[in-house]
């Protein structure tokens, strides 16, 4: 008994805390949303009937299983052994419909009849607009004034599928604002709007709750790496961390396995010293960002500076707070890829293996060299998402 | 005794038109307005001060305060810099004065030096919308007491009646009624809606008084409101004046003024 209360647990307490991390720190008007999902959302993920239909969907409308693919050139050039786990190829391009797919039908449970959702580089916007779409909610997506003019195409396929995008005229105009417009949309809307977060950030429950429907992705990767190699856990699992998503899904079903190394990637920017930086471990202190206590990137007096990453996605000046703990208690490896870093790994990639990563997952791959990973060793890369957002980038660095 | 409680606990005997509790933000317009606005105020008639310690990331507020937190900000107001020119504020202000900010910079600043700082200063209550009631009741609400700050809670039309009954439990000095489902300055008047959650909340004969604010914005709102608690909380109203303003001092005592002496005689 007493080993099992003295093991260490990286998921979530009872009163929705990861070490001193997490928490609900919102204002009176969100708290009755809040607390309505937090008394449900653990009845209606365990329910039979949610998880038949999450399941289903998974499969035949998001195409899962996604494959891991042993990358054998990839593993010549850094001498061991690499898996990527093909997160790129479920529909809309991208992990982040692994999430919307689970907060759609919880929406649903909770009687809801509207959506609300923030982006970034839009590829939440895309996810949550077409899960609306499948399902006949209407759908409002804020984003930054200066994202709308950066990711046109993203923008243009969320109005295909029927969503509202209004911009966030405020602040830095960015993902952190349109997070903002988000919250106040739900304070203004309370009874019949459902909030889909897009990370693992937000009050609790959103960041196990997302955690949880991401989960997915390790547990999939177990699985077939022991169809593949015989064993079913890596050395090394490695992911991009901006709100931390992706990672906290591959991250998952590895928590306790201690000798699993899990790395998580952060977007260093022009370099961690140049002002222009996403790396919010290493630039950041603890503080509260938008409904929890994690690490963010802050000034002396508090308040939330603007990151920067030539990736819109890991944009952001915080992160989850399971993150914030992984890296506190030291069971997480934080490292960071500067955006040129990132560029070389994606065409890297993409000339070894054929296959073109978005600029989120080539961070991820930046740091293998770096790793010290052995001819024995396995390391499984979580691709997260596909680089066809990313094309007017990537063309500039085409001679 | 503190100001705020000695206020609500006058104000039945001193006057019946309820009390006025005007909000601003701190170094707005400028950065060295702050302690000009708040004398004006006094003078014009405000019986209770809320100053707004400018965030990057206001998620309560609505564009006005939100333009008025960025351009405070660029002006270069900080916590530091808001101690700094409140220190001899009460040497010429008598009123209750609050401080009202989101719970971030307060943390960085530090829980207790910042209640020790609000204490040495003259500071009689703080509203922290984002601090969650059981961090507060488990980790900050000694701190608070021991200096003597009092922490004002809000409630919402959709707050259960359970959890105002806890609100009003834990609370001292007043309890900010948050008059609709919105940011601030979204909406204004009082409809039928609220006219019943008012009363839900009048037949509840909570210990503490109440003030409501959002959409409060002139004589008229400040008057219905008035009609259901004890006073009500003007906030982008007067923001507005300021951003409008030639002339802040006498801007702010007519805006005052007219809010709670405009004549009953005019009808619209």
């Amino acid at each position: 008994m007493e080993a099992i209360a003295e093991k260490k647990s990286y998921q979530v307490d009872s009163k929705g805390y990861y070490g001193t991390f997490g928490g609900a720190f919102v204002p009176e008007m969100l708290y009755p949303n809040v607390e309505e999902l937090r008394q449900n959302y653990l009845q209606i993920i365990a329910d039979p009937s949610f998880q038949k239909e999450f399941n289903d969907l998974l499969r035949n409308y998001v195409g899962r299983p996604t494959p891991l693919y042993r990358a054998n050139r990839l593993s010549k050039k850094y001498n061991t052994n690499i898996f990527l786990k093909r997160e790129d190829l479920c529909h809309t391009g991208a992990h982040k419909v692994n999430n919307t797919i689970g907060q759609i039908l919880m929406a649903q449970r909770l009687g809801k009849k509207r959506i609300v959702a923030e982006t970034g580089a839009g590829q939440h916007g895309v996810a949550t607009a077409t899960v609306c779409a499948l399902m006949n909610l209407e759908c409002t997506v804020y984003m930054g004034e200066l994202d709308i003019e950066r990711q046109a195409p993203n923008v243009a396929r969320m109005k295909m599928l029927g969503a509202e995008v209004r911009p966030a005229i405020c602040g830095s105009r960015t993902l952190k604002d349109a997070t903002n417009e988000a919250m106040r949309h739900w304070i203004n809307n309370p009874v019949d709007t459902h909030y889909i977060i897009g990370s693992v950030v937000g009050p609790h429950p959103y960041p196990d709750m997302v955690a949880r429907f991401q989960s997915i992705i390790s547990e999939e990767i177990r699985w077939q790496l022991k169809e593949q190699t015989g064993k079913e856990t890596p050395d090394y699992v490695l992911a991009c961390v901006g709100g931390g998503s992706n990672a906290a899904g591959a991250f998952y079903h590895f928590l306790d396995d201690e000798d699993v190394r899990l790395v998580a990637v952060e977007a260093a920017g022009m370099g961690l010293d140049s002002g222009h930086s996403a790396a919010t471990t290493a630039l950041g202190k603890p503080g509260v960002l938008h409904g929890s206590r994690t690490i963010l990137m802050q000034t002396e007096d508090g308040q939330v500076v603007e990151p920067f990453s030539i990736s819109a996605g890991l944009d952001y000046p915080g992160i989850g707070p399971q993150h914030a703990y992984l890296y506190d208690s030291g069971r997480g490896i934080f490292m960071s890829a500067t955006d040129e870093e990132a560029v070389q790994a994606a065409f890297e990639l993409t000339r070894l293996e054929g296959i073109i990563p978005a600029l989120e997952s080539a961070h991820a791959l930046a740091v293998l060299g770096q790793l010290g990973a052995t001819t024995d060793e396995t390391v499984v890369i979580n691709l997260s998402g596909r680089g066809d957002k990313d094309m007017a980038t990537y063309m500039k660095h085409i001679d | 005794m503190n100001r705020i409680k000695e206020l609500f606990r006058n104000a039945d005997h001193v006057q019946n038109n309820g009390l006025l509790n005007i909000y601003f933000t701190a170094g707005f317009p400028e950065l060295n307005d702050t302690m000009g606005v708040l004398r004006a105020l006094q003078d014009g008639g405000a019986d209770l001060v809320e100053i707004g310690m400018p965030y990057s990331d206001p998620v309560a507020d609505g564009e006005t305060i939100q333009k008025s937190n960025d351009r405070a900000l660029e002006n270069g107001m900080s916590v530091k810099v808001l101690f700094e020119q409140l220190k001899d504020m009460r040497k010429t202000i008598s009123v209750p004065v609050l401080l009202m900010g989101y719970v971030n910079p307060v943390l960085q600043y530090g829980i207790e030096h910042f209640c020790q700082k609000c204490a040495e200063i003259g500071v009689d209550g703080l509203i922290l919308p984002d601090m969650p009631m059981d961090v507060y009741l488990n980790e900050y609400k000694t701190i608070f007491e021991s200096y003597g700050i009092l922490n004002i809670f809000l409630v919402t039309p959709q707050t259960s009646e359970a959890r105002i009954r806890l609100i009003d439990a834990v609370s001292e000095g007043f309890i900010y009624t948050v008059s609709s489902a919105s940011v601030t300055g979204s909406k204004s008047g009082v409809n039928a809606n609220m006219e019943s959650y008012f009363s839900r909340l009048n037949s509840m004969n909570l210990k503490n008084p109440r003030l409501i604010g959002f959409g409060i914005k002139d004589h008229e709102t400040y008057k219905q409101a008035s009609g259901h608690a004890s006073g009500a909380i003007i906030g982008s109203a007067f923001i507005r004046v300021l951003q409008e303003s030639q002339d802040l001092e006498q801007d702010i005592k007519s805006f005052v003024r007219e809010v709670k002496n405009y004549p009953e005689t005019i009808e619209i």
